[in-house]
C-alpha cells in the first residue's frame, strides 16, 4: 500500500485534525446520514458519545459501491480505530479487507462477518416486531391488523414474520394484511405511497398499522393519526409524532450498539453481538405519549410475552434462517 | 456562418463550457463557506493524483465508455436510447447467469461467454421497445425509460426471491468462484514489475472498452449498416427513397446500442463487484446521456468524455468521503457540467464561431 501514501500525506492530512490517529470512524450506508431511521439512529449514537467524552469522530457517506471498500480502505490507513459501519451491504467487502488490517477492529451492524477483528451486531427484528403484534391484535377492534413494509427485502421480511407470530399468538383468527412499498431503494423514502397504502388497508378493515419501511413509515404513521386508526413505529422512537395516536415503537438500539463501540475503542471486543429481547436491544418505546392507549392487560400481555421469548419458552421464528414465514 | 477549425469546435468549445461549469460550482462552493481551491484539490488528487486513485477513475470511465458508445450509436440512427440503466442491469444478470450456471475452468473462458451473455441480455431488453418504436411508432424516448424501471423490478425480485442465497440477507446473487474472476490493472502492470493501482477495481474489461470504441467506428464509418444507420438518422425519407428498411434499421441499431450498454456489466459485476446486486449500474445508464452529448457522438469523443465523467465521479466520492462539502453538491457539479457541455452548448458554441469568423475576416 506504499501507493497511498502520496494521496494520503498529500489531501486527507492536511484535512484532518492530528488527533485523528486512533479515533473512531462510523460509515454510513448509502442511505445516507438522515434517513429518520437506520443511519440516523447509528449517528445519533455517535454523536452521543461524543458529547459525553469530548473525543472526535470521522464520519463518512460513501455514493457508490465501490466506494465500500475505498472508504473502508482509506479509513484503515489513517489509523481510524474503531471503523463502525451500518448495514448488511457491508459484509462482503468487510469479509475481503478484514485479514489486511489485523490491527484494525471493525464493527459492522446488521449482518455477521467472521473474522478475528470484526465485530457483528446483529438485532432480533423479529422479537421487537412480536411485542408489536401481541399489543396489535389487542388493541384491534376489527380483528385485521397492517403491516407496512419499505423495499421488499428480507430484512423487512424479518419484522413482518415476528409481527405476524405475534398476532396471531394473541387473536389466531386475525388478519393480517401485507404490503410493500416498492421493489428499488425509492421504496425507502415515499411517505405519499405510504400513506396510499394505509388507505388500502383501511378499506380492507385494519385498524392498527406497523410500519417498517424507513422515512416511508412517516407517511403511514400521518395518514393512519388522520384517518384515526393507530400504527406502530420503528427503529427510533416513533410515538412523539403525533402523541396519543401511534400505539408504540419497536426501537433497534443501533445509537447504543454505536455508542458502545465508540466507547469501546480498540477494546471493542471481536465476535457475534446478539441485540435481542434479553440484552435490550429491541424494545417496545413506552413513554407519556402512548401511555393512555396501553391498556393494563396490554401491559401484562407484553411483559408475559416478553418473559416467554427471554425464557426461551416462546421461539420467535427468524425469517432469514431459512426464508420462510410459519404462519403465512 | 463560416465553420470554425475542427479543433475549436472539438476541443476548444468544450473546454471553455468545462471551465465555465468549474467556474459557477467553485461560487457554489464559496457560497457554502468552503474553499473551492481545497475542493478541487481533493478531486484531483483523489482521482487522478495517485495511481490508486486513477484505477477507480478508469474504473468508472469504463463503465461510462459503454453505455455512452450504446447512446452514441443510436444517435447516430436518430433514436434517443434513455434505456441504457435497464440495458447495463439486464446485462448484468446475463453475466451472472453465464457465469454461475458452469464451473468455469479459467477466467480467459469464461469471459468470452459473459460477454456474450451481456450483450446479448442488453440487446434482448433493448429489443421490444426498439420494435414498438419501428412497428407501432410508440416513443423510444418513453418505452425506454419505462424499461428501466420494468428492469429494476424484475432484478428486485429475482435477486431477493431467486437468486440470493438462503441465509443470506443481502439482496444478491452468490459471488463468483475465484477461477471467474478478471485480472485488475494493477495484476497486469504487476506483470510487468510495476506497481501500480493495488486494490483498485480497474480490470481489464478497461482494455475491451477501448476496443469497442474502435469497433463502433469502425461500424458506423466504415461499414454497410454504419452507413445506412447515418443515412437514417439524418433523414428518414431519403433513407426510405435509398431502399433502406427504417425498422430494420431502427431494430439493428437498437439491438447494438443495447449489447454495448449490457457489455457495461462485465466492469461492474464481473470485474468489480463479482457478484450480482440490486441496482449494479448505479446511474452508469445515465451519464452514458451526458458523455455521448459531450463527445460529439464520437468514439473518441467519448473517450475523452467518459474520462471527465469517471473523474468527477471519483473526484466527487473524495470530496463526500474527506470534507464538510455535502453529497448533493457533488451533484449540482456534475449537473453544472451537463448543463453547460450538453444543453446550453450554443451558448460557447456561437461566440466562438463568430470570433473566429472575425478572426479570417481580418486576415483577408
Amino acid at each position: 500500500m506504499s501507493l497511498m501514501k502520496p494521496l494520503l500525506t498529500g489531501t486527507l492530512l492536511s484535512l484532518l485534525p492530528v488527533s485523528v490517529l486512533a479515533d473512531p470512524a462510523l460509515i454510513f450506508d448509502i442511505g445516507g446520514k438522515f434517513d429518520k431511521s437506520f443511519n440516523e439512529s447509528a449517528y445519533r449514537g455517535a454523536e452521543r458519545w461524543k458529547a459525553e467524552t469530548g473525543g472526535s469522530y470521522k464520519e463518512l457517506d460513501i455514493r457508490s459501491e465501490a466506494q465500500r471498500e475505498d472508504a473502508l480502505r482509506q479509513l484503515a490507513q489513517i489509523s481510524a480505530n474503531p471503523i463502525v459501519m451500518t448495514g448488511f451491504a457491508f459484509g462482503e467487502v468487510l469479509n475481503k479487507i478484514a485479514p489486511d488490517y489485523p490491527q484494525t477492529k471493525f464493527v459492522i451492524i446488521d449482518t455477521t462477518v467472521d473474522q478475528p477483528n470484526v465485530q457483528s451486531v446483529t438485532f432480533a427484528e423479529q422479537e421487537g416486531s412480536y411485542l408489536a403484534g401481541v399489543l396489535a391484535a389487542r388493541a384491534s377492534k376489527s380483528g385485521t391488523v397492517g403491516f407496512i413494509g419499505g423495499m421488499d427485502v428480507p430484512l423487512i421480511h424479518k419484522f413482518e414474520c415476528g409481527y405476524a407470530q405475534g398476532v396471531k399468538a394473541t387473536d389466531p383468527e386475525a388478519e393480517v394484511l401485507i404490503n410493500y412499498t416498492g421493489t428499488t431503494a425509492a421504496a425507502w423514502n415515499d411517505p405519499v405511497k405510504g400513506g396510499e397504502l394505509v388507505r388500502a388497508q383501511i378499506s380492507k378493515g385494519a385498524d392498527v398499522v406497523y410500519a417498517a419501511a424507513g422515512a416511508t413509515g412517516i407517511g403511514v404513521l400521518d395518514t393512519a393519526a388522520k384517518e384515526g386508526i393507530l400504527s406502530i413505529g420503528v427503529d427510533s422512537n416513533q410515538n412523539h409524532l403525533h402523541p396519543g395516536q401511534v400505539l408504540t415503537s419497536v426501537v433497534k438500539a443501533v445509537d447504543e450498539s454505536v455508542y458502545l463501540a465508540f466507547k469501546a475503542g480498540v477494546e471493542v471486543e471481536p465476535g457475534m453481538k446478539l441485540m435481542d429481547l434479553a440484552s435490550g436491544g429491541v424494545s417496545l418505546a413506552m413513554d407519556e405519549n402512548n401511555r393512555d392507549l396501553i391498556t393494563e392487560e396490554m401491559t401484562a400481555a407484553v411483559e408475559a410475552a416478553t418473559q416467554a421469548i427471554v425464557s426461551g419458552a416462546i421461539q420467535v421464528h427468524d425469517y432469514s434462517t431459512d426464508d420462510t414465514c410459519p404462519v403465512e | 456562418m463560416e465553420r470554425m477549425p475542427k479543433w475549436a469546435d472539438l476541443i476548444l468549445t468544450p473546454l471553455i463550457s468545462l471551465l465555465l461549469a468549474f467556474g459557477l460550482s467553485a461560487l457554489v462552493i464559496l457560497a457554502i463557506g468552503e474553499s473551492p481551491a481545497e475542493a478541487l484539490k481533493v478531486m484531483v488528487t483523489g482521482s487522478l493524483g495517485s495511481s490508486y486513485g486513477w484505477g477507480y477513475t478508469l474504473y468508472y470511465t469504463t463503465n461510462f465508455i459503454f453505455t455512452g458508445l450504446a447512446v452514441a450509436i443510436a444517435y447516430h440512427a436518430g433514436l434517443f436510447n434513455i434505456g441504457g440503466e435497464g440495458q447495463a442491469a439486464m446485462g448484468g444478470l446475463g453475466v451472472t447467469l453465464v457465469i454461475l450456471a458452469l464451473p468455469w475452468p479459467h477466467w480467459t473462458l469464461a469471459l468470452p461467454a459473459a460477454m456474450a451473455g451481456a450483450a446479448l441480455f442488453g440487446a434482448l431488453w433493448a429489443l421490444i421497445p426498439a420494435w414498438l418504436q419501428a412497428r407501432r411508432g410508440s416513443h423510444i424516448v418513453i418505452t425506454t425509460i419505462m424499461f428501466n424501471f420494468i428492469a429494476a423490478a424484475i432484478l428486485n425480485y429475482l435477486l431477493v426471491n431467486v437468486m440470493r442465497p438462503v441465509g443470506s440477507m443481502d439482496p444478491a446473487s452468490a459471488s463468483f468462484p475465484a477461477a471467474t474472476h478478471l485480472p485488475r490493472l494493477s495484476d497486469l502492470a504487476l506483470a510487468f514489475g510495476i506497481t501500480w493501482g493495488k486494490n483498485t477495481p480497474a480490470n481489464i474489461t478497461f482494455l475491451i472498452a477501448l476496443a469497442a470504441c474502435f469497433a463502433v467506428w469502425l461500424l458506423i464509418w466504415r461499414s454497410r449498416i454504419g452507413y445506412e444507420i447515418r443515412a437514417f438518422g439524418r433523414s428518414e425519407p431519403a433513407a426510405l427513397y435509398a431502399g433502406i428498411s427504417p425498422s430494420r434499421i431502427i431494430v439493428a441499431t437498437m439491438l447494438i446500442s443495447g449489447a454495448l450498454a449490457g457489455l457495461m456489466a462485465i466492469n461492474n459485476v464481473m470485474g468489480g463487484g463479482e457478484r450480482l446486486i440490486l441496482n449494479a449500474p448505479e446511474g452508469a445508464g445515465f451519464i452514458g446521456i451526458a458523455v455521448a452529448l459531450m463527445g460529439r457522438n464520437h468514439p473518441l469523443g467519448v473517450i475523452l468524455a467518459a474520462l471527465l465523467f469517471g473523474f468527477l465521479y471519483q473526484g466527487g466520492g473524495q470530496l463526500a468521503l474527506w470534507t464538510s462539502i455535502p453529497r448533493e453538491l457533488i451533484v449540482v457539479i456534475q449537473a453544472l457540467v451537463i448543463l453547460l457541455t450538453g444543453a446550453l452548448d450554443n451558448m460557447v458554441r456561437m461566440p466562438l464561431e463568430r470570433a473566429f469568423a472575425a478572426l479570417s475576416r481580418n486576415r483577408g
